[in-house]
């Protein structure tokens, strides 16, 4: 009963045991933080709006994108069209912060309807927040990510840009939430 | 003390042991129900989530019938792959009428997203790809179990 494994076998388990109860804590603190962000999301231009060699819509700006895998360009993807846009996009997701978050990832997609998707969504930007001081941001940019559609559905389409965050902590439970912007509009010819 | 027999002196700590195994068994199984997941606990072995998620941590996962949408963290199977991987869903595209998905992923530290590491004219997941969300989060504690598969001799030290 004295000997030296079992009293480390003791601290052992109380220590763990006080670490994970702390943990615990500390993740249902968050759920006292009752965040208020706000956003907004201003497309300057649509870069360009062209249907892929192969077919697919999509918007992209090559001078980023120049090399692209031949395994995207599939037979079977066959008609799809491509979008470029900028976007301005200024967010205060201050409120979001806790002691007990680790980062806020924050990614913009576009969500839109097609007569063969009831819904598509394609992250088009994404960042990572490390901290508070950083949360309250401005950022014009062009879409990190190829907007591409399954198909040649893009003309004259109506989509909305949804503002995304996800807070992940430094223990425990992640939450994630979003911000809906309807009310934009792809022209009806490409360009 | 000294009076026990011999027998029960051998017997006790491997009685001990199988309790221990069988409870860790038990937890794990109830886990996966709790869960409804494959397997409720990962550990996060390759740096493609930092800096949200470092080589080391532990993922708790969650599987739900909900659909799967952008930003959500899964973890997923490529089939011809035997270690599942831990990235965010970047796009989406769901059938109307069936409600099939195809999802694409992308590690938040990589540059490029996940068509490489799919199979061969892989370019979409589906949903019987993925075993499970990631909901919730403890730093540190998988190093334990990368120590104890990369050194299996401490595995035994432990059990001692």
């Amino acid at each position: 009963m004295h000997s030296f494994g079992f009293r480390a076998n003791a601290v052992l388990t109380f220590g763990i045991t006080i670490l994970a109860l702390i943990c615990a804590m500390a993740s249902i603190s968050d759920n006292f933080n009752s965040p208020r962000p706000s956003s907004e999301i201003q497309i300057l231009n649509i870069n360009w709006f062209q249907k892929q060699p192969h077919g697919n819509d999509e918007i992209e700006d090559f001078q980023v994108w120049d090399v692209v895998p031949i395994c995207l360009f599939s037979p079977i993807d066959a008609t799809a069209a491509m979008v470029s846009l900028t976007m301005n996009i200024t967010a205060d997701l201050q409120s979001l912060f806790t002691w007990n978050t680790k980062q806020v990832f924050v990614f913009v997609a576009a969500e839109y309807e097609t007569p063969k998707n009831a819904l598509n969504q394609v992250s088009l930007w994404d960042a990572i927040i490390p901290a508070k001081e950083h949360a309250k941001f401005w950022v014009q940019t062009a879409n990190k990510y190829r907007f591409v559609d399954q198909g040649s559905n893009l003309r004259g389409k109506d989509f909305n840009l949804t503002l995304h965050w996800h807070v992940m902590p430094k223990t425990g439970k992640m939450f994630a939430n979003k911000l809906v912007i309807p009310g934009y509009r792809l022209p009806e010819e490409y360009r | 003390m000294d009076l026990l027999p011999y027998s029960v002196l051998i017997l006790f700590p491997c009685i001990i042991e199988c309790m221990i195994v069988t409870s860790a068994l038990i937890i794990w199984k109830a886990l996966m129900c709790f869960t409804g997941s494959e397997s409720p606990v990962v550990v996060v072995l390759s740096g493609s989530m930092e800096p949200g998620f470092k080589r080391g941590d532990i993922l708790f996962l969650h599987m739900s019938n909900d659909p799967i949408r952008t930003g959500e963290i899964v973890v997923f199977n490529v089939d011809g792959r035997e270690i599942p991987i831990v990235h965010r869903v970047i796009k989406v595209h769901e059938r109307q009428e069936t409600g099939d998905v195809e999802v694409l992923t992308k590690g938040d530290n990589n540059y490029g997203d996940d068509r490489l590491l799919y199979a061969q004219g892989q370019l979409w997941l589906q949903r019987h790809h993925i075993m499970g969300r990631a909901v919730g989060f403890l730093p540190y504690v998988g190093w334990v179990t990368i120590i104890m598969t990369e050194k299996p001799i401490i595995k035994v030290c432990l059990l001692m």
